[in-house]
């Protein structure tokens, strides 16, 4: 009936109206700060390093394959040398600037020692650009248990596999 | 007791009265309760369409299953506040090419109007600014000027979507004054007057004039076109965002938008007033406290525009133009009819013939105006 529509238009709209003050279900915002929403296992933020027992033993050898696959080219690597001029197989700077890595996750699956990998900590705003966000080989470093904390499955494959190795 | 809480704003106002008193001369006394009834008003209107505002955002993010403000105060109770300091914090913006002069006018005066027309409303027993003869009449000229203003404004910007937006609102108010005067007349008819006062008066007890027949299309057509008239949604082709931006407030920013904000929605809340005050027995009601029955059903009306606002997708031109003057304005005219034969006639006969009429004609505006989609053609032979 034309005509119709109008009131069938009204009734969807208080049925919402009256329905969201007792089915809590209908509310589908998440009250963000107070409430937050359990993340994925492939939740993927920014890129850390791992080590293993201490800061300084980072896992990474400085080989750069990462700095040269990341798209925007946010990383850059100087590996460390010795007294005598040989070069070490640990970086001696390692930086990536958040503000211009775009989050893809390349670094992380080109690495071929397990030490690059994405993190999954979003609340990094900060009052400054260039240096605030500018993450050094200190920053970046994170021990291998926060590692299979926040991500329990892969943290798994990643052990078994470098196990395998040493065999 | 009652009575005390009944005329608790009356009160009051003599209290103050009558501490000043024994310091000034008469004639200061006479300008002080002038003053005071002003100041309420200058004070009552930017408060309402404060609230109002948040009572839109909390009522149409119900609607869709939102929450709508909660983080200012509780329940974003100072939502309205902080929103206000920040329109004063904003830069105010001008266009290089704007006409400074009626860029500046435009949002100034238009609210005018929609504070003039609070003078004529009873908000309570004994509670109007002003008891004029001519309340109605002078309610509708005042209100009516604002759409001047509107289009000084989108004229003064200098913006083809500003001055589209201020032709539509002329010409939407053209079309809708009509049938909105219309719609009243009835009213007026029965009641004899045009002061507000009367026109409660003449619905004592229960006897609003909505429960009549003419009473019930005449309330219909009057919020109607009453929320056309403030230009609210579905209505609201002046600042249609889809289309022309915002319309004539395109050009405005900081507080000088607000103003055009404030202007509608004090003006929503106008129009909800005189509809209630004509049509659903102003602060008549048994027990509770009259200015408290005035300002439920006015809430009630609001709320249901800001229903309409949830619901309805923004109609088109030509819609709005025809629901005018092919559906109201008849229907307006009609019910005149109806509404003097209801005078004229007596009891059991006036309600059974107006209503008669009314249902009949209502049925045959319908049916008049009903959308003939062409059959669909089935082509016989052509596959064969
Ligand atoms: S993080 Fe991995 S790929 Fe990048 S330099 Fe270190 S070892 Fe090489
Ligand atoms: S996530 Fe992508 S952009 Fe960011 S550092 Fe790794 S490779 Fe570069």
């Amino acid at each position: 009936m034309y005509g119709l529509g109008v009131l069938k238009g009204l009734w969807v709209t208080i049925k919402n109206f009256t329905l969201s003050y007792f089915t809590r279900k209908r509310l589908t915002t998440v009250q963000y700060p107070e409430e937050r929403i359990t993340l994925s296992e492939h939740a993927r933020t920014f890129p850390i390093l791992v080590y293993d027992e201490s800061p300084d033993k980072l896992r990474c050898v400085a080989c750069e394959i990462c700095a040269k696959e990341c798209p925007p080219k946010c990383i850059s690597i100087v590996r460390a040398q010795d007294e005598a001029g040989k070069p070490l197989k640990q970086p001696k700077f390692f930086d990536i600037d958040y503000s211009v890595c775009m989050n893809c996750g390349i670094c992380e699956e080109v690495c071929p020692f397990d030490s690059i990998y994405m993190d999954r900590q979003f609340e990094l705003s900060a009052y400054e650009r260039s240096e605030e966000f500018l993450y050094t080989k200190d920053r970046l470093a994170k021990s291998a248990e926060y590692f299979s904390k926040i991500r329990p499955e892969t943290a798994k494959k990643v052990e078994e596999k470098r196990k395998a190795k040493e065999k | 007791m009652l009575n005390t809480i009944d005329q608790i704003f009356i009160k009051a106002k003599q209290i103050i009265l009558d501490i000043l008193s024994p310091f000034l001369p008469e004639w200061m006394m006479i300008l002080i309760s002038i003053f005071i009834v002003i100041v309420t008003l200058c004070v009552f209107g930017p408060v309402v369409m404060m609230y109002l505002t948040l009572l839109e955002r909390k009522f149409i993010g119900r609607m869709q299953n939102r929450y709508g403000p909660n983080r200012c105060g509780i329940f974003g109770l100072l939502q309205p506040l902080s929103d206000g300091i920040k329109m004063f914090t904003k830069e105010d913006i001008v266009p290089q090419k704007a006409d400074p002069f009626a860029h500046f006018l435009g949002p100034i005066t238009v609210i005018i109007p929609s504070l003039l027309v609070f003078s004529v409303i009873p908000f309570g027993r004994n509670m109007i600014p002003s008891d004029l003869s001519i309340g109605i009449l002078f309610f509708f000229a005042v209100a009516s000027t604002s759409t001047l203003w509107i289009f000084t404004a989108a004229w003064g910007s200098r913006n083809k979507f500003s001055l589209l937006g201020g032709m539509r609102a002329v010409a939407q108010m053209v079309s809708y004054e009509i049938p909105m005067l219309l719609s009243i007349v009835p009213a007026l008819l029965v009641v004899g007057s045009f002061s507000t006062v009367a026109i409660v008066n003449a619905q004592e007890g229960l006897q609003w004039f909505v429960f009549t027949p003419w009473g019930l299309v005449g309330f219909i057509l009057f919020f109607l076109t009453g929320v056309a008239e403030v230009n609210r949604c579905p209505f609201d082709l002046p600042e249609g965002e889809s289309e022309i931006i915002a319309g004539f407030h395109t050009e405005y920013s900081g507080m000088k938008f607000a103003l055009f904000y404030m202007a509608e929605y004090m003006n929503a809340f106008s129009v909800s007033a005189l509809v209630t005050t004509v049509y659903l027995g102003g602060w008549q009601g048994p027990i509770l406290p009259s200015w408290l029955w005035f300002f439920a059903k006015t809430f009630v009306l609001i709320s249901i525009m800001m229903w309409f606002r949830g619901t309805f997708p923004r109609m088109r031109v030509d819609q709005l133009m025809g629901f005018a003057w092919r559906g109201l304005l008849p229907l307006a005219f009609i019910n005149l009819l109806a509404a003097a034969l209801w005078v004229h006639l007596s009891f059991p006969l006036n309600d059974i013939l107006s209503f008669c009429i009314l249902t009949v004609s209502v049925l045959m505006i319908y049916v008049a105006n009903r959308k003939v989609a062409p059959k669909k053609r089935i082509y016989k032979y052509a596959y064969e």
